[in-house]
């Protein structure tokens, strides 16, 4: 009996290369499908990745110890306030950095006495205490905020967005709104806050003047607490107990890092569209590759009848077309990772982000490819084993 | 011993009515001998050499490559025999254009499991014995028909088969290649190679030791020189 006809494993590789060797522009074209998929899909894990991790270095970057405590809404829907001691018994906690209330106030403002009440533009008036900016590590676009002096006066601080919607595009001087029943300075405007996003739409008066001013009982709505990090967990569990001690269930306590990471998570969600559409290139790109692969069996029945003369058995010119199949998809998924991740450095560098891109997907996406060969490449392997030699060689 | 028995071989290809293309053959082909098989057009000839090289199973009667019975083997037996027993050389020379001579040689030893180095090694000796040492590092393109042919052969020859069998090797040359080719197949007969070379081409058959002829599927005459 003669010893089995085999192949080494090393032969399979360089056998799979001679096709794309012989015709690369062919294996080229074919691969392209599939490079569109995996860049697809590197890309809109990247820049998703991206995005989440540059809002997450944000966050870092203004500290994960900023806590809010704020009034559950009550049993009846009611919204309830604070009561009034709960700042001086929140600062009084030894891990406590900072901390600043805001209480909103039933006032609106508007850009001159002469616009409609209706027209609130959906800005809220706030009394805020003045080291509020520091507590939520806020920025001021133009002026200055809120101190010792100017909580007195009728001054205001707008918020980003309020300022816009206002049409107020500086501070100081003779800038003034119409707020309560009087003008009121424009001392300072804000840039957006991260932590404290519901500041952008706000106009910020002192307490003081809340009281004298606008003659407002003015409760704390909201206190912004700035925890030594290392305790931010223990000054979480005491918070709505030393806000609130009679009746602690009516106070939340949340962490604005939290919630806005959440949200992130939440906005990548969005993505499975394009993921989808990658899915599809990656079908088609498949497809493309099987129907190349049967005209090349037809191509090559002459190399086919040759391998079966010199001993190869059906299952090694099957291996031999489906190495070349998951050879060429392979190129296309290397080629269509390293387009995907630089569609990804070119839009992070654009928007000044750093560039994050999961090696989990980059791995993910070449297997993937490496998938789409090996089944694209069944069928045409298939048919190029059931080649009878003789018939192989006589067609050819 | 033998290297090749065809013994009352018959052959039918499946039609609507079946092409008989050999007819109760036999042929009995010794270790080291060179045979020429001549004959018209659809003489059946390319068939007899499909047949011994086990490319293609026989409708009745036996086949025996170097003492061993095929005729019901499973189509991974055969591929056994063909790789340990058997070599073969074609009208189309069928290289890889991308590979070069030695590479090309070295190939006839792929589905034995030889180490690659080792196979360049052989293919080198036999490159050698075609006389193209000089060509191993060229591309097929870069050669004329004869030596392309003459690459073919040493690709059949690397693993030193029982049997060579070489199916119109000169159909595609000029004479004066075609007698190129033809020498180097005596050369390698008296290195001990056992040869059974099919070609239409009655004079370069008349220079080789026994020409059978066939003729519808018969073997008409069967001498030796």
């Amino acid at each position: 009996m003669s010893a089995r006809a085999r192949l080494r494993v090393a032969d399979v590789g360089p056998l799979a290369l001679l096709g794309v060797r012989g015709r690369p522009a062919r294996a080229a074209l074919s691969a392209t499908g599939v490079a569109i998929g995996v860049a697809t899909l590197v890309a809109v894990l990247g820049i998703s990745a991206s995005s989440r991790a540059q809002l997450i270095a944000q966050i870092d970057s203004l500290g994960t110890n900023l806590l809010t405590v704020s009034p559950s809404a009550a049993f009846s829907g009611q919204a309830t306030n604070l009561p009034p001691t709960a700042p001086a018994m929140v600062a009084r906690i030894g891990p406590v950095e900072s901390d600043a209330a805001t209480s909103e106030l039933p006032d609106s403002v508007y850009r001159s006495r002469d616009i409609p009440a209706v027209n609130s533009e959906a800005i809220t008036v706030e009394a805020a205490d003045t080291g509020l900016l520091r507590t939520v590590q806020g920025r001021l676009w133009a002026g200055s905020f809120l101190n010792g002096a100017t909580a007195h006066l009728p001054a205001v601080v707008l918020g980003h967005d309020a300022a816009a919607a206002l049409g107020i595009d500086r501070a100081g001087g003779r800038v003034t709104v119409w707020l309560g029943s009087r003008s009121f300075d424009v001392v300072g405007i804000l840039e957006p806050v991260t932590l404290a996003p519901e500041l952008d739409r706000a106009a910020l008066v002192g307490f003081p003047a809340a009281h004298q001013v606008l003659h407002r009982l003015a409760r704390p709505s909201e206190i912004y607490v700035r925890a030594d990090p290392s305790s931010v967990a223990a000054v979480e569990s005491v918070l709505s107990a030393t806000a609130d001690p009679a009746s602690p269930q009516n106070v939340s306590v949340a962490d604005p890092a939290d919630a806005l990471t959440a949200r992130a998570d939440a906005s990548a969600a969005f993505a499975s569209l394009y993921l989808s559409l990658g899915a599809v290139a990656l079908l088609v790109g498949g497809i493309g590759i099987a129907n190349v692969m049967v005209i090349a069996v037809l191509e090559r029945r002459g190399e086919i009848g040759l391998r079966r003369a010199m001993g190869a058995r059906r299952i090694h010119v099957g291996l031999q077309f489906v190495s070349e199949a998951t050879a060429i998809s392979l190129l296309g998924g290397i080629a269509g990772a390293v387009l995907g991740a630089l569609a990804v450095a070119v839009y992070a560098g654009l928007r000044h982000w750093s560039t994050a891109i999961p090696p989990a997907a980059l791995a993910g996406a070449v297997g993937v490819a490496l998938a789409v060969g090996a089944v694209g490449g069944l069928y045409p392997a298939w048919r190029a084993s059931r080649l009878s030699p003789a018939e192989a060689l006589r067609s050819a | 011993m033998s290297a090749l028995v065809l013994d009352a071989v018959t052959k039918e290809h499946p039609a609507a009515t079946p092409v008989r293309a050999l007819c109760d053959v036999t042929l009995r082909v010794a270790a080291g001998e060179f045979v020429a098989v001549t004959g018209a057009s659809g003489s059946g000839k390319s068939t007899l050499l499909a047949v011994a090289g086990t490319l293609e199973r026989p409708t009745s009667g036996s086949v025996q490559v170097a003492g061993t019975a095929v005729e019901s083997m499973s189509d991974a037996d055969l591929s056994a025999v063909r790789s340990n027993h058997l070599g073969f050389v074609f009208q189309q020379f069928h290289l890889l254009p991308t590979r070069s001579v030695l590479q090309n040689v070295s190939d006839g030893l792929l589905y034995r499991g030889v180490p690659a180095s080792e196979r360049l090694a052989r293919a080198a000796d036999a490159v050698a014995a075609v006389g193209l040492a000089h060509r191993r590092t060229h591309r097929p393109a870069e050669l004329s028909g004869g030596e392309c042919q003459r690459v073919a052969i040493a690709r059949a020859i690397v693993g030193r088969p029982a049997l060579l069998l070489a199916d119109e090797p000169t159909g595609n040359l000029d004479s004066a290649t075609g007698d190129e080719i033809f020498a180097v197949l005596a050369r390698l007969h008296e290195g001990g190679t056992t040869i059974l070379v099919v070609t239409h081409n009655e004079e370069l058959a008349r220079r080789v030791p026994r020409a059978v002829a066939l003729r519808d599927g018969w073997i008409e005459r069967d001498e030796r020189r």
